[in-house]
């Protein structure tokens, strides 16, 4: 099993294939399943995904009232024709608010690599689908690309905002989005590398501070922030701007990061914008209905 | 290395809000039934660190209580359990625990019938991955949705040897193997996760092997 970045990159070009074929490989060999298991376990994620964001975008609303309609929102204003992001970052930013927005209202998604963080992947993917024109393989496959690099995280940092703070969640992800950008559209391994490095750079320092406990405010805007992060950084390292800091280093980064961050910046709702006066007036007002009903 | 799978990264498909806070978390329940063998007819369940500060607005108790009722992060159910669980009478103690914990989301379940009773302590590590860490006050790891054999027995020779013979027999791969007791010589755990799930014959063998006290078990 590859253990970092370094290595996985190492192995797809000794063997001359894609990261998603080692990650489809590797699976296959640890866990002695077939490759039509395999892909077909992924194709399942994928179709829960692509009804997550239908759902979004017909409109859905959480049992808080905190969250809910923005992909809507977004959606017709992108229907004007004259955004000043443009058609496929506000579709990629849209469609991850869509995801969170359904998993607010707790319904179905998958998480990538988190609940909290499950709209920068399939938002991203959804987005630069409508540029690239892939094969449902290569949608498929997009997943495994993203699941690779998540891998790495999750055994050498955290991918728990308990446990790192929302870089570790919303970074995590944003940043597997972005190399499974880069794959799709062409770029190398190590291009995949650059853009991960990219974007988790950018998320360094990320706290968790979810107001009234829930994962709603400010969970479902990260992850619009994220899968814009996503894209832009794999157009950067597809432009060839590699990050000066190597991969496995940034993740490193992360984990030290989030090991000194104070609890009350981990998912403890105790902190950050969770102990804004507002924040605070919400999570009252929320725990109040609850214990109405009680 | 902790995550083995994919899957582990690109999943679970669950019922929102978090992986860690409701679907870890219906994993803890879950796991704690399936080792019990039955449900319950009342639980108590603790709550550690982040778990404690934030389960309601991430229906950690449902997810916990979903589990109980034996459903699976993707069970549309999960969002009505206390109240199924309240017309099974099912009697249901939430306590949010201060004191400090190695890992901020940790459960202590205990659950029981009127003439048995269980103590399992899960930690939601992330993305919805679990550890069981431990059972009756017998420390262990294992993850909780793979397929596992736990065996309670008496620390003596031969206890282990009969075990592993029988598996082999039934030609049943161990992936983790794991030993624990509280004394020399007196009762101890065996927990043994698998490659393949453990069929009905194959727990018969084991529960008449020697020196073995009780066979529970989780499917994948």
């Amino acid at each position: 099993m590859f253990r970092n970045v370094a290595e996985l990159i190492e192995q797809a070009k000794a063997d001359s294939i894609s990261i998603s074929e080692v990650m489809i490989r590797q699976e296959m060999d640890v866990h002695q399943r077939s490759r039509e298991e395999v892909m077909g376990q992924m194709e399942r994620n994928l179709v829960i995904m692509e009804e997550a964001v239908e759902r979004g975008l017909q409109g859905v609303t959480s049992h808080s009232g905190l969250t809910g309609n923005d992909a809507v929102l977004l959606q017709k204003y992108m229907e004007k024709g004259n955004t000043l992001s443009g058609h496929l970052l506000l579709d990629a930013v849209s469609k991850a608010v869509a995801t969170n927005e359904v998993n607010a209202a707790m319904g179905m998604i998958c998480a990538t690599p988190t609940a909290g963080s499950a709209g920068c992947v399939p938002g991203a993917l959804f987005a630069v689908k409508e540029r690239l024109q892939p094969t449902r393989e290569q949608m498929i496959r997009f997943l495994f690309t993203a699941g690779a690099f998540g891998f790495v995280v999750a055994n050498n940092a955290s991918i728990s905002g308990a446990e790192g703070g929302c870089q570790a969640e919303v970074g995590s992800a944003a940043a597997m989005a972005s190399a499974a950008v880069v794959e799709m559209a062409g770029g190398t391994p190590e291009q995949s590398s650059e853009a991960f490095a990219i974007t988790l750079k950018n998320m360094l320092g990320l706290v968790c501070d979810p107001v009234a406990g829930l994962v709603e405010v400010p969970c479902v805007k990260r992850n619009a922030a994220g899968a814009s992060n996503a894209i832009v950084s794999a157009d950067m390292a597809l432009a060839g701007i590699t990050s000066r800091i190597p991969c496995d280093e940034v993740i490193g980064a992360m984990y030290r990061i989030g090991r000194s961050m104070p609890s009350s910046l981990r998912e403890t709702a105790e902190g950050g914008l969770a102990a804004t006066p507002t924040g605070r007036r919400l999570a009252e007002m929320i725990n109040g209905i609850t214990k109405e009903k009680e | 290395m902790k995550y083995q799978s994919v899957f582990d990264i690109i999943g679970p498909v669950m019922v929102g809000p978090s992986s860690s806070h409701t679907a870890g978390a219906a994993r803890i329940g879950r796991a704690a039934r399936l080792i019990f063998g039955k449900e319950p007819t009342w639980a108590a369940v603790h709550l550690y660190g982040s778990f404690a500060k934030t389960y309601r607005g991430h229906g950690t108790d449902l997810a916990i209580v979903g589990g109980l009722l034996g459903y699976d992060t993707d069970d549309d159910r999960i969002r009505f359990a206390l109240e199924t669980a309240k017309k099974k009478n099912m009697k249901i103690e939430f306590i949010e625990d201060t004191a400090a914990t190695e890992h901020p989301n940790t459960a202590r379940v205990k659950l029981g019938t009127d003439d048995s009773s269980m103590e399992l302590v899960g930690v939601s590590i992330g993305g919805g991955k679990v550890e069981i860490t431990e059972l009756n006050g017998f420390e262990l790891r294992m993850s909780g949705n793979k397929p596992a054999i736990l065996i309670m027995h008496n620390d003596r020779f031969g206890a282990i040897a009969s075990v592993t013979q029988i598996l082999a027999m039934h030609e049943i791969n161990i992936a983790h193997m794991e030993v624990s007791r509280k004394d020399v010589g007196k009762d101890a755990l065996m927990v043994i996760e698998t490659d393949q799930n453990v069929e009905d014959n194959v727990m018969k063998d084991l529960e008449q092997a020697s020196h073995i006290n009780r066979v529970s078990r989780l499917m994948s």
